[in-house]
């Protein structure tokens, strides 16, 4: 069953197009990458997703319901949840503010409550802390709880990031390179992370270079090169496509360790 | 299943006991500083400065929401208390209506103002924030300074005694106390505004304001909330040191004034209410320290902004904070 | 009718002129640090002030005048080194705040000097006024113009021709990739400072004579010179020119034909349709985050 359709989508900024009719479409429970070389279009096409750039042109339907040209925080509100490539971690709170404030949708109180601090919102208060401390758990960070996000390092971060964005229980989930940066062991982590929600039926839609995550994780994958889509299909078919090969993967067999160095 | 094999101890924030949270155990001291304080309180010219410090302080902690909290700027704000004060003075000296009623409408006309301009207002951001801010703010000074019928032009209004159901509040102690209830009462709704998810919202926005949308956050309508609220609490100061000081001149809603307004609040320590509060008692009482140096006035208090920001710019309150944590450490 | 026009445009141009100047002065700074200058006004003031006294003193004009620039470009230049260089990796909000501060420790100085009165400079060349297609201008309006578009052309060769001006470019484009190519970032700041104040107090001289000069004719100035400079698009040369005489010109008309009281008011409801409908200003870049 169809999740997110996207259909001929389009952005230019001044004449640089960063995407041109690019057309994809993520089932749901599954996980659906998307690669290509850098400036390629992927984070544009993320950033479309989520809300935070307006398609020039297309469509982005979730769960049949048109989302393109809405503002972000509809996009949030219809259950798409996303993590960035440059970290957008609110440094000026502690790890678990970040993640409670990633509960906004669940739990966003009104405006006399919280002046006034009546029962109702204490009462949510506690469910909110509740909720954050155990997300912060899932991902690993349970030490770092009341850590201030400034103090930490950056691959608890990408994972407080990721915490951060499930709060919301989005249907949908946008990883932007979420093991950018990383080593071996904490890239393999993400990894077993990105498994277990997808085990647990969040459908991620994910944006990486490290082949071997990739290839390792999805269920599907979109090649982008120069804003278009090159190539759609499971990792098997997409790895063994010509156009792909020649364009960004560059032999079949060395993938795995030339693009982990390039890293 | 734990995915933190590779986890190094995480530096643990002892949660404070009650009494060391800003929260209950600042507002607590606060309300005894307001209590203690007429004991050494000389004379009537000692609780004219202590009122002039709360009602700035009030004015201060909403404007440090939107500041500090929000990240936001305002070069205007000014332009709020003096639309309470005159609000408030011309519905009782034009209209005839008595100060228990012209008092909340001023502040809630001022208020509807606030909400008005700050849609627009609040999509720009930097620079030109702050000169939108500032340019509200300026027209409104002039404004009030142009349509003397209505407001006494450039030399000002009397303003009627506040009469509350037939009781004439006046005397000095009696206004420390409404003025001290008031600066204690936004204080403590400040801290629950902060420490509740709308106040994680509006940290959010600071933070960044991208990552907050992605959440399901309503920037727009965050800043505008908090920019309205502030507008609110700096036109019921404006309302309350209008009919406390029986005047009013245009120069409240002068750009300086803003700007002394916004310094409080950076000087005090940006994402502080307490800072607030320290920001105006100091700036507050400088003034009045250096009328002692008459002439040089103005040019002392440059000097000591220059100083203050070039040695403590995080703010005097989280400076001494900082300093206080590393030495208990 | 027509000479009505007349009138308002020429009067509009004079104030215009000054105003770009000031925004000049604001786009430097801004462009060399990122941050608004709030004491610009006050270099203004100074250049005018200056020049009252060094008349006062028995100097003849033709000397007066430039040294009363150089002076407030001295000012300048202390500050930026006792105040602002300090403090240049702070954050713009403290830089704001300390200029703030400098603005005030000027004016609180120039109070002391020169006291709370108004002063005058005669007009350089007389103050018969010139008849011109029935309206009334004054010689020194033409100073006024004459001289900010020298100042203008100068500074625009000083920015294509010379290697000072080119590496302030540079700096405002890219400090980093600036520093990288070796040039001097803070030595462009203390030049911009310089130069930012060299500007404005040649305003400062040029329409003294017309309008009264004092110790805070700084604040409205400032403020409004910063008006302009968003209006044609912070940190634009262009814009700042642009801006400075279009903010001049609606100011002018708009006081002619619509209300003198409101004068002032006019600048700022102008700055706010502007930033409400083009934040970038008339000729500023639109510019989109990176996420």
């Amino acid at each position: 069953m169809t999740l997110l359709a996207v259909q001929g989508l389009g952005k230019a900024f001044g004449g640089v197009h960063a995407n041109q009719d690019v057309s994809l479409a993520v089932r749901a429970g599954t996980v659906h990458s998307i690669i290509g070389p850098n400036g390629a279009g992927k984070t544009s096409l993320i950033n479309m997703l989520s809300g935070v750039y307006r398609p020039d042109a297309g469509s982005i339907r979730l769960d049949g319901a048109e989302l393109a040209g809405l503002p972000t925080h509809r996009f949030a509100a219809a259950g798409i949840g996303r993590t960035f490539q440059n970290l957008q971690v609110f440094f000026n709170m502690t790890a678990l503010e970040n993640v409670m404030t990633g509960r906004h949708l669940r739990e966003p109180g009104s405006l006399l409550a919280s002046l006034l601090r009546l029962p109702s919102l204490v009462r949510a208060e506690a469910a909110c802390r509740d909720a954050a401390q155990r997300l912060l758990r899932a991902v690993g960070l349970a030490a770092w709880e009341d850590a201030a996000a400034d103090a930490m390092p950056y691959g608890a971060l990408k994972r407080l990031e990721i915490a951060r964005a499930l709060a919301a229980e989005p249907k949908l989930l946008l990883l932007d390179e979420p093991a950018a940066g990383l080593n071996a062991t904490e890239a393999h982590d993400i990894d077993a992370l990105i498994k277990r929600l997808a085990a647990e039926g969040t459908t991620v839609v994910l944006v990486e270079h490290n082949m071997k995550l990739v290839m390792g994780v999805s269920d599907r994958v979109t090649v982008l090169d120069r804003g278009r889509v090159l190539a759609d299909g499971t990792p098997d078919e997409v790895s063994r496509d010509p156009q792909v090969i020649e364009a960004y993967l560059g032999a079949a067999d060395d993938t795995a360790g030339a693009a982990h160095a390039r890293g | 299943m734990d995915v933190a094999a590779n986890v190094s101890e995480a530096p643990r924030a002892a949660l404070p006991s009650w009494w060391a949270r800003p929260r209950s155990g600042g507002l607590l001291l606060l309300a005894a500083v307001v209590a203690l304080l007429p004991l050494v309180l000389a004379n009537n010219y000692f609780y004219e400065v202590a009122i002039l410090v709360a009602l700035n302080a009030t004015v201060c902690v909403g404007l440090n929401l939107l500041i500090g909290y929000a990240g936001q700027i305002s070069l205007g704000h000014a332009g709020f208390f003096a639309l309470g004060g005159y609000g408030s003075a011309i519905l009782a000296t034009h209209y005839g209506l008595p100060p228990w009623l012209s008092l909340p409408l001023a502040c809630a006309g001022t208020a509807l103002l606030a909400l008005l301009i700050g849609r627009p207002t609040l999509r720009l951001k930097g620079h030109t924030l702050a000169m939108a801010t500032l340019g509200l703010g300026v027209i409104i000074a002039i404004v009030i300074t142009t349509e003397d019928r209505l407001t006494g032009g450039p030399d000002g209004m009397s303003v009627p005694p506040l009469v509350l159901f037939g009781w004439t509040v006046a005397g000095e102690r009696t206004w420390y106390w409404i003025s001290g209830a008031v600066l204690l009462a936004t204080v403590w709704l400040a801290f629950n505004l902060i420490e509740s998810p709308r106040g994680r919202a509006l940290r959010a926005l600071h933070g960044s304001e991208v990552a907050a949308q992605t959440l399901g956050i309503d920037s727009g309508r965050a800043k505008l909330q908090v920019f309205v609220l502030s507008a609110l609490v700096a036109a019921l100061a404006g309302a309350l040191m209008a009919h406390y000081t029986g005047f009013i001149t245009p120069a409240k809603a002068s750009f300086l004034h803003s700007v002394e307004l916004v310094i409080m609040v950076v000087f005090g320590g940006m994402a502080s209410v307490f800072g607030a509060v320290v920001g105006a008692a100091v700036l507050t009482m400088l003034p009045q320290l250096l009328t002692v140096l008459k002439d040089y006035e103005m040019m002392v208090f440059g000097a000591v902004l220059i100083a203050t920001m070039v040695f403590f710019p995080q703010g005097v309150v989280p400076t001494l904070a900082r300093w206080w944590a590393r030495r208990s450490a | 009718m027509g000479s009505a026009w007349l009138q308002f445009i020429a009067s509009g141009l004079t104030a215009g002129a000054i105003y770009a100047l000031v925004a000049l002065g604001f786009s430097i700074i801004f462009n060399a640090s990122g941050a608004i200058n709030f004491a610009q006004g006050e270099f203004v003031m100074i250049g005018g002030m200056s020049a009252v006294t060094l008349l006062a003193l028995g100097l003849p004009l033709l000397v007066a005048l430039p040294l009363a620039v150089l002076a407030s470009v001295g000012v300048a230049l202390i500050i930026e080194k006792l105040a602002i260089e300090p403090a240049r990796h702070a954050g713009t909000v403290t830089l704001i705040i300390i200029t703030i501060g400098v603005a005030l420790f000027l004016r609180g100085l120039a109070q002391l000097l020169w006291g709370k009165g108004v002063h005058r400079l005669p007009s350089f060349s007389g103050e018969q006024p010139i008849e011109w297609l029935g309206a009334t201008l004054l010689p020194q309006s033409l100073w006024v113009m004459g001289g900010a578009a020298l100042a203008v052309v100068a500074l625009s060769t000083f920015y294509g021709r010379t290697l000072l001006g080119k590496a302030m470019r540079a700096t405002s484009c890219n400090r980093i990739a600036a520093q990288l190519v070796g040039i001097n970032t803070r030595g462009v700041l203390f030049a911009s400072f310089g130069l930012a104040a060299g500007l404005g107090a040649l305003g400062g001289v040029l329409i003294a004579p017309i309008a009264f000069t004092s110790y805070d004719a700084g604040i409205m100035l400032g403020l409004k010179g910063f008006a302009a400079a968003m209006l044609g698009g912070l940190g634009s040369f262009a814009g700042a020119v642009l801006g400075g005489v279009a903010l001049g010109l609606l100011e002018g008309l708009g006081a002619g034909f619509v209300s003198s009281a409101y004068k002032d008011a006019i600048a700022f409801v102008v700055i706010l349709l502007v930033l409400f409908l083009m934040p970038q200003g008339l000729l500023g870049g639109r510019g989109s985050e990176r996420v």
